[in-house]
């Protein structure tokens, strides 16, 4: 089956939602999600979306933008993230205007509270700057946004997985995909398409991701070839609910709570003496790490399995209640604690990646380092890389990344369609698809999937977690060659059309054993320790030689490097300490 | 420890009717029963039909019914849903919607029902200020509705869609409509009065209390129900007219 539309939007959480608002009001807009819309991972976020709107205390986007720099440890394009702080605040107010139920000071505006790296006059202070709805914020954002696609008649493929791009050289004009309900192809013929797919979480073991992050966009394109940006840097959010990885939000920090070992020590006072438990992630996330290698863990056996505590006990009922409920009902639900009474265990997880599609500060892609672009091929969100989060994201950029550029994509875009024709098809439009389906199908073969989907991400939580080497990341990239080989004999035996959610699956494992083998190479090749890329072997930010975007292409099996340069034209990088 | 699942299977592509399948499962009595779903698809049976993605009771994807109950499997602990008698635990797809696969259902009436209550923001006044101003205690008013995931879990247990009235408007609709009737900045009451005062909107309710008991995130929809017949019929008596709950 065709569709035509002017702009296809793949992806609906808070990046694809937004832009599908912008577009939709001038042209003809679809949105296809593999999941229904409201299901988005953005709905997961908790602790708030910063905007310098200084309700409480003095706040300026500059500040923000410093912020976002310095978090970002000097790899954060300048230009792109003063855009970000500054298009915060009225992306903010926006969103109040549509509905959202943010809390309220007591004069009865957007309430605001602490996150780590977040500070006043350039660092001097933890600033209240996050905007929040009590520890709801993503699942605010997400309901809002849907609901205004509502009210505005955005057109829905609910259910419909994305298995090809169409580009004829740089021009994009279109996408193929799968629809679950029926196991039928169907051709997305477009002027502009974007790319809002969210993360790749699913890499590693331990995750706050949803099973559905699993870098569907990212993956398409690159093996289109797409180059893809930075993709060594990679977020472990200090504190997840031990064993689980479920996200425990900083906002707990931000009202308070306080991180300790087992000598119910306060070890942050040691690592970062101005921002204490409220320092960048990375730095927090190296700190628990250290505490447990050095035995001060709670279990105190020094393996990965160990954790800390993470103490809201004297919050005290109430503010726990009030401003953290959901984090009280997890505790609740998954520990059997109540976090006002007992210390929450938490370790770190992986959460969120730092690079993706490399984009320009319209959502544009990037077909090098050297500016050029593909025509009508956007990207927002998690999946793509502006780049505003550089090598470590600040907490609550990633909501304010997604409203910022899914908006500034969804304007260009509108723009972008006015002027343009749509290329016409190809007969063979689906035929990549369809080799796709048929390379995986057609009679049960090969390994079990689940097998190299477990050694996988066992592989990547151990040997390309928060620290890293050279020998651990030589074994990772060669194994992962191993498993992608693995992957290439597994066939399953599609017994049925409709509803074949194993299909989905193992399209998705596909997807992640690209993005895998494309991080650890990118990891293996970036000779420095900066933000939240920890090299043992190389310990220190070396700026005369990596203070560079990494892109890195797919070859058929091999990688090919490249570089970008970062815009500095700001802040000249300084040594970052907190 | 080792747990059996009963799971009702159908595939209405190949199956005349649906039937019950046991699987055995090694576990931790920690663990989800979202985690035994998974290791029976990935092990033991792979054409199994489930939906999931956040694994931790926000996203909404994985309602059913456990044990006659229903659950979000990801926010069920195995040991919460062992039978005592040792029998099998019982999962089944959700009530009142149609299966498509397995514990898969078509939720298409269900998020009819919701779009039908235009469940968005409605102001058309020119914003003053740069926020609307709102105090603590008029947030505070429509907390509880906000925390719905339309997760139609509800809309399976409640009593009247089950049987008494199928075309009742259902719990989470009602929820919706109520969280911006009770927000201080929305002005869409009148607009939505007769989207919800019709004899199967929202007055087919009886207080059978299944929903406020099965609400993965503790709403109290039952009472939020109540609070817009109220609204309904203070409107209606205010303008001198009679609420619609007859046909």
């Amino acid at each position: 089956m065709i569709h035509t539309f002017d702009a296809v939007i793949v992806g609906a959480g808070g990046a694809g939602l937004y832009a599908a608002l912008e577009a939709s009001q001038t042209t003809k807009t679809a949105v296809i999600s593999k999941l229904y819309p409201i299901r988005s991972h953005t709905g997961a976020a908790q602790g708030g979306i910063s905007a310098s709107l200084g309700n409480i205390e003095e706040d300026k986007p500059e500040w923000h933008a410093f912020d976002t720099v310095k978090g970002g440890d000097y790899l954060t394009d300048q230009d792109a993230a003063l855009i970000l702080a500054e298009e915060a605040v009225q992306a903010v107010y926006d969103l109040e205007n549509r509905g959202l139920p943010f809390n309220r000071t007591p004069e009865g505006r957007i309430d605001q509270r602490r996150f780590g790296g977040h500070t006043r006059n350039f660092g001097e202070s933890a600033v209240r700057r996050a905007c929040y709805a009590a520890d709801r914020t993503g699942h605010m954002i997400l309901q809002t946004l849907y609901q205004q696609c509502i009210k505005n008649n955005v057109t829905f493929f609910d259910e419909f997985h994305v298995i090809d791009v169409l580009l004829k050289e740089q021009r994009c004009f279109g996408v193929v995909a799968l629809e679950l309900r029926t196991g039928e192809i169907h051709v997305f013929h477009s002027k502009a398409v974007l790319f809002a797919t969210g993360g790749t979480g699913r890499m590693f073991r331990i995750t706050s991701n949803a099973y559905a992050n699993t870098g569907d966009g990212p993956a398409l394109l690159l093996n289109k070839g797409v180059p893809l940006e930075d993709m060594e840097f990679y977020q472990f959010h200090p504190t997840g609910i031990k064993g689980m990885g479920i996200l425990i939000t900083e906002g707990v920090r931000g009202e308070g709570g306080i991180l300790r070992n087992r000598d119910g020590e306060r070890f942050m006072e040691r690592y970062t003496p101005t921002l204490l438990d409220l320092a960048p992630r990375d730095i927090v996330a190296r700190s628990i790490v250290q505490e447990i290698r050095e035995g001060r863990g709670i279990r105190g056996d020094a393996t990965i399995e160990d954790f800390v505590h993470l103490d809201a006990t004297h919050l005290g009922k109430d503010t726990i209640e009030a401003k953290l409920p959901d984090i009280a009902d997890f505790c609740r639900t998954y520990l059997g604690i109540d976090p006002a009474e007992n210390p929450i265990p938490v370790q770190p997880t992986a959460h969120y990646a730092m690079g993706g599609i490399p984009t320009d500060i319209y959502g544009r892609v990037l077909k090098n380092g050297e500016g050029h672009l593909y025509e009508g091929l956007y990207a927002a969100g998690e999946c793509a890389c502006v780049s505003v989060h550089g090598a470590n994201r600040l907490g609550t950029n990633s909501l304010v990344d997604l409203i910022v550029f899914g908006r500034r994509a969804g304007q260009n875009i509108a723009q972008f369609v006015q002027g343009s024709d749509r290329i016409p098809l190809k007969k063979d439009s689906t035929r990549y698809a369809q080799e796709r389906i048929s390379a995986k199908t057609g009679g049960q073969s090969g390994p079990n999937p689940e097998d190299i989907r477990t050694e996988l991400q066992n592989l990547l939580m151990e040997k390309v977690g928060i620290y890293r080497n050279e020998q651990d990341m030589l074994e990772t990239v060669e194994r992962i060659r191993e498993l992608r080989q693995d992957y290439s004999q597994v066939k399953i035996a599609h017994n049925t059309s409709a509803f074949n959610t194993h299909l989905l699956d193992i399209l998705e494992l596909g997807n992640l054993l690209d993005l895998a083998y494309i991080f650890a190479f990118s990891a293996l090749n970036r000779k420095e320790s900066r933000g939240a890329h920890s090299r043992e072997d190389y310990p220190k930010r070396n700026d005369d030689e990596w203070l560079k975007h990494t892109l890195s292409w797919l070859e058929e099996d091999n990688i090919k490097i490249g570089y970008k340069s970062v815009d500095i034209s700001r802040w000249k990088p300084k040594p970052r300490k907190y | 420890m080792q747990i059996t699942l009963e799971i009702q299977r159908y595939d209405p592509q190949k199956d005349k009717e649906a039937f019950f399948e046991k699987y055995d499962v090694e576990i931790n009595p920690n663990d989800r029963l979202l985690d035994a779903l998974m290791k029976v698809k990935q092990y033991i049976d792979p054409t199994l039909g489930f939906r999931k993605s956040c694994a931790h009771g926000v996203c909404g994807s994985d309602a059913m019914v456990v044990n006659g109950v229903e659950r979000l499997a990801c926010k069920t602990l195995i040991k919460d849903v062992i039978n005592k008698d040792g029998s099998p635990i019982k999962i089944e797809p959700l009530q009142t919607l149609p299966i498509q696969k397995d514990l898969m259902v078509d939720q298409s009436r269900f998020f009819e029902h919701y779009r039908q209550v235009k469940p968005y923001f409605i102001n058309k006044e020119p914003i003053k200020e740069k926020e609307r101003i709102q105090s603590q205690e008029e947030r505070e008013d429509f907390d509880d509705g906000t925390k719905c995931i339309l997760c139609a879990a509800c809309y399976s247990a409640c009593p009247v869609v089950r049987g008494i009235n199928p075309s009742f408007l259902g719990p989470a609709s009602i929820v919706q409509a109520e969280r911006f009737i009770d927000d201080s900045r929305d002005e869409g009451f009148e607009e939505r009065a007769s989207l919800l005062d019709f004899p199967d909107g929202i007055w087919p309710c009886q207080n059978f209390y299944q929903c406020t008991r099965v609400c993965p995130r503790h709403i109290k929809i039952t009472q939020l129900i109540n609070k817009t017949k109220e609204n309904i019929v203070k409107y209606r008596t205010s303008r001198g007219e009679k609420i619609h709950d007859l046909p």
